[in-house]
């Protein structure tokens, strides 16, 4: 039950705000700071049960479970399921989701309700993507998050934000449709070796198919999450996204609804088509190292701020593609660790980029420099999440990219070779980030506030946590371990079918 | 004829009883509310009825009628929806100062014809029904005649569906002449002997195109567009949904007995219409700037997903279409009811600028008109979503991938145009200038009562779904 008060007290927590926002705006950002936080202590509080008896991490499939009939005409469950994979995403929601409140506190000033409707019920699509178990229910939630995002990008977003939405929409809703004419194969595929029709996740895993059908099958699902994802060349959405949401908008989306495609790949893609996922494998990486290092030049070259942080997400995505497809421990661990500190590091960024927009209502580099002489401790902020985002080690992102390449390392060590040049060239565009827009004479004789409060309030806790997880990553992995081994468990299971 | 007989045409006789009951009324006592109450009372007995008759059916009554589940099902849905959209007509027409009452015996009329429609099972039935219905439907268009728009619609529609009758009439003596029959199931038995005559052949294509210019089917779709920007928006609710919905009803109560889809030839020019439909319906929205005329090409485009579920066949592909047609009933009607809602006694709410910034000043009418543009394009929580999940589930259990991947590519076009007069509504606009307010409260009601359901049966299927897996077996 109480996945599903997750999911509720989201839902109910934006149709209040969204209730409040007529009386008072303050009451709305509030209750809907409340909503999240409610779920943050919630599902912290989990984590720490859980991780206090990790014995039984490696004894149950899930931790916690939710099983009831939805449409049985259809055989689609309302399952939702929790494991250590589910957990860490769901706590990266909801903390990213306290820090959008609080990004957006003062830049959204109109149809201040009706924005924290969208952002909440965004981060209900989001969690129920990470907690579905049953293909039509993620399908449904996966859809679901689209229209609030659509939302928050069309009303509260930059100059072009009618276009971007669009893209956006149109982009993800295609492949989506895609990977429904993919489950749906699959359901009738299941019926015709089985005659169930189900869509449970379980009941589908080591569905015997043709190689024929996998193919097109497994590719209608990694279409899907490769656009979210987004690999090279499915990505051209995200700039245009990215740039023009408002700051709460860019850090869900880079930081939570990317992860969806990476959480797809790893729940469903690999699990569910071992062997054609296995033979897909090479031409999966090879695009991965290309969005690597296309994303970081590609970020070097932009002089638009928000837009740099943007294609930052092309490059370290493309690590994490690189990682579940390498399909070994020491990947996997570090596409883990890669997902939740880019979360975090960028979703950071984003909110550096929107602070310093709404002191100097411009994203060009070009109109800023020596921004270090009038807002220092914003700079030092800056430096740290710069740092972080170009993998310095004693941060989080630099654990996680080293594995990765420590796992691909085993499997193409030409590969490995090219993606370092990533983790280099992601250098360029970082030390360009900080020497354009806080080092250098003060040109344009900027005299602005320097870090508030609240906004202390945002990054001290994500310093805290690119530390720790840069210096001591071991409760991330205890957590993800035992989920980790059970997809690998569940892709060998069905490999096995297959070969019988 | 005989007592029992006659129980089982009730919702007929009421329908027609109450349809001359308000005509002497107005003879006597001209008021507009008392034109719409006994309207209402007798679409609600009308409905009531229909439990009376279940434990009857399936049962034949001449040969002219059939009132099995199916028929009942459908003729349900027809009454609900003219019942709403009756109640959008009162709060329409209420600012005109012309004759308003008389509107209400017209649209009972054509409820009558389009119940004959989805109980046909005799060629004679089926003209007869298409008759009624479309006769009315032409002065219905026409209705607000001070306007120079809706006679133009009424002309148009008049001079279109008479030729699509003429076309059907072709068609129909072609086969008898062939088949020697007009019943239906005369025409399934004999129709197995007699699937590559020539004349057979002729007489099913010239019967699709007269019922392909009633569905409003590429390439058959040209009156669509002017039909509905120029009928009063109510009213275009019910060309949208009544008439089509029991159309397709009765193309699929005839198809399927006979078998007829399964001929390969009907079989490729229904995928051929379907798929003109879907690209062509949603590629000319994009170039409209009127509401109407937008969703005219979506209904379009719409018409061409349901004929994908018919090409499907089977029990599941009529599910579907059942399910998808409730569906796209109570999105229409919702669509058209906020336009309705929204206009004034000089002209219909159909420009997108009478929509801009709608959100900012009436958040429940552009959140209602949201959700069902949202359900037209298939988003989750709405009942369009699983409509549409069912009918590719439909596709997909009969292997037709190409019409599905062309649904899906064309669904996709469609995105545009919806989320263009979604956008268009939460853009923020001065201070000041005049825009569309609402003038026709009492469609509301109706408006909020199809919001609910609307979003239940996107979420709770499960009764509709019964009802229609314990209704459909044909």
């Amino acid at each position: 039950m109480i996945l599903l008060w997750l999911i509720v007290i989201l839902l109910v927590g934006g149709l209040l705000a969204w209730a409040a926002g007529r009386w008072s705006v303050l009451a709305t950002r509030w209750i809907s700071l409340i909503a999240v936080s409610a779920d943050f202590v919630i599902g912290l509080m989990g984590w720490i049960r859980s991780a206090s008896r990790v014995d039984l991490l490696h004894q149950q499939v899930w931790l916690r479970e939710l099983d009831w009939k939805w449409i049985p005409q259809f055989g689609i469950h309302f399952h939702l399921a929790l494991d250590g994979l589910s957990l860490l995403l769901l706590m990266l929601t909801f903390l990213l989701g306290i820090m959008s409140v609080l990004a957006s506190w003062t830049e959204i000033q109109e149809g201040v309700g009706f924005f924290h409707l969208n952002l909440l019920w965004v981060l209900a699509g989001i969690a129920g993507v990470f907690l579905a178990m049953d293909l039509f229910l993620f399908y449904f939630a996966w859809e679901l998050m689209l229209v609030p995002m659509y939302f928050l990008i069309a009303i509260w977003g930059h100059e072009r934000r009618v276009y971007a939405a669009a893209k956006f929409f149109i982009f993800t809703q295609l492949s989506g449709l895609l990977m429904l004419i993919a489950i749906l194969a699959l359901y009738f595929a299941h019926h015709t070796a089985t005659g169930i029709f189900t869509f449970e996740y379980a009941d589908l895993l080591g569905t015997p198919l043709s190689p024929h059908a996998a193919w097109w099958i497994m590719l209608g699902f990694f279409v899907a999450f490769a656009v979210k994802l987004p690999m090279f060349p499915l990505h051209t959405w995200l700039p245009d996204a990215h740039t023009e949401a408002p700051t709460a908008g860019s850090v869900v989306l880079a930081g939570l609804l990317l992860k969806t495609g990476a959480y797809g790949l790893l729940r469903f893609v690999m699990p569910l088509f071992p062997a054609t996922a296995h033979a897909f494998a090479p031409i999966a990486m090879v695009l991965a190292v290309i969005g690597i290092l296309y994303g970081s030049i590609l970020a070097f070259a932009q002089t638009d701020l928000k837009r740099l942080v943007a294609y930052t997400s092309v490059s370290h995505l493309g690590f994490v593609l690189l990682g579940i497809f390498a399909w070994n421990k020491l990947a996997l661990q570090g596409a883990l660790i890669t997902i939740i500190c880019h979360g975090v590091s960028t979703g950071a960024l984003f909110i550096l980029v929107g602070a310093l927009q709404e002191r100097l209502h411009t994203r060009e580099l070009s109109r800023m420099s020596g921004l270090w002489e009038t807002v220092p401790r914003l700079g030092g902020v800056g430096l740290f999440f710069a740092l972080a985002s170009m993998g310095l080690p004693g941060l989080g992102d630099f654990v996680g990219e080293f594995m990765i390449l420590l796992g691909v390392y085993q499997k193409s060590r030409i590969l490995t070779a090219v993606a370092a040049i990533g983790i280099l060239a992601s250098t360029f565009y970082a030390l360009k980030f900080v020497q354009y827009a806080f080092h250098g004479p003060n040109n344009h004789h900027w005299t602005l506030p320097d870090l508030g409060v609240r906004e202390a309030i945002i990054f001290t806790p994500m310093i805290v946590i690119l530390l720790w997880l840069g210096l001591y990553p071991q409760p991330v992995f205890n957590t993800f371990n035992p989920a980790m081994e059970t997809l690998q468990q569940h892709a060998g299971q069905t490999m096995q079918a297959l070969r019988r | 004829m005989n007592t029992a007989d006659l129980l089982t045409l009730l919702p007929f006789l009421l329908i027609a009883g109450s349809s001359v009951f308000v005509m002497l009324a107005i003879t006597a006592w001209r008021r507009h509310w008392l034109s719409l109450c006994i309207t209402l009372v007798g679409l609600a007995a009308a409905f009531g009825s229909l439990w009376l008759v279940a434990p009857l059916a399936p049962r034949r009554v001449t040969s002219l009628l059939i009132l099995d589940h199916y028929a009942l099902f459908y003729i349900g849905l027809i009454i609900a929806a003219t019942f709403a959209i009756a109640i959008l007509c009162y709060g329409y027409l209420q600012g005109h100062s012309e004759t308003r009452e008389e509107l209400y015996v017209l649209l009972l009329v054509a409820t009558l014809g389009s119940m004959v429609l989805v109980a046909s099972s005799h060629f004679v039935s089926f003209f007869l029904g298409l008759e009624i219905l479309s006769v009315s439907l032409y002065a219905l268009s026409a209705y607000l005649h001070n306007r120079r728009r809706p006679v133009e619609a009424g002309i148009k529609y008049l001079i279109l569906a008479g030729s699509s009758s003429a076309f059907l009439l072709f068609g129909m003596a072609l086969i008898y002449a062939q088949l020697g029959t007009m019943e239906l199931p005369g025409l399934a038995a004999s129709l197995a002997g007699a699937q590559k005559s020539p004349l057979v052949l002729a007489g099913l294509t010239f019967i699709i195109t007269g019922i392909g210019f009633k569905l409003g089917v590429v390439p058959f779709h040209l009156w669509t567009p002017d039909v509905y920007e120029g009928a009063p928006a109510p009213v275009t609710a019910f060309i949208a949904t009544v008439s089509k919905g029991a159309i397709f009803a009765l193309l699929l109560r005839y198809f399927y007995t006979v078998g007829a889809q399964h001929l390969r030839p009907v079989f490729v020019l229904f995928a051929i219409i379907a798929i003109a439909s879907m690209l062509i319906g949603n590629l000319l929205a994009l170039l409209q700037n009127n509401v109407k005329r937008i969703l005219a090409y979506s209904s379009i485009a719409h018409m061409g997903y349901l004929l994908v579920a018919f090409e499907a066949g089977g029990s599941m592909a009529s599910e579907a279409i059942a399910f998808y047609l409730v569906a796209y009933f109570i999105t229409t009607v919702g669509a058209f009811g906020v336009v309705t809602v929204l206009s004034d006694e000089e002209r219909d709410a159909d420009t997108l600028e009478d929509y801009a910034g709608l959100f900012w000043r009436k958040p429940v009418l552009a959140s209602i008109f949201t959700l069902m543009l949202l359900s037209l394009a298939g988003i989750p929580v709405t009942a369009g979503f699983l409509a549409k999940f069912y009918v590719v589930t439909a596709g997909a259990s009969a292997g037709i991938w190409a019409l599905i991947l062309i649904l899906v590519i064309s669904s996709v076009i469609g995105l545009f145009y919806y989320l263009r007069i979604v956008v268009t509504m939460y853009v923020r606009v001065r201070e000041g200038a005049a825009y569309a307010e609402p003038h026709a409260i009492s469609g509301s009601y109706i408006l909020v009562a199809l919001t609910i359901l609307l979003v239940w049966l996107g979420v709770y299927p499960v009764p509709l779904l019964n009802v229609i897996r314990k209704v459909l077996p044909m």
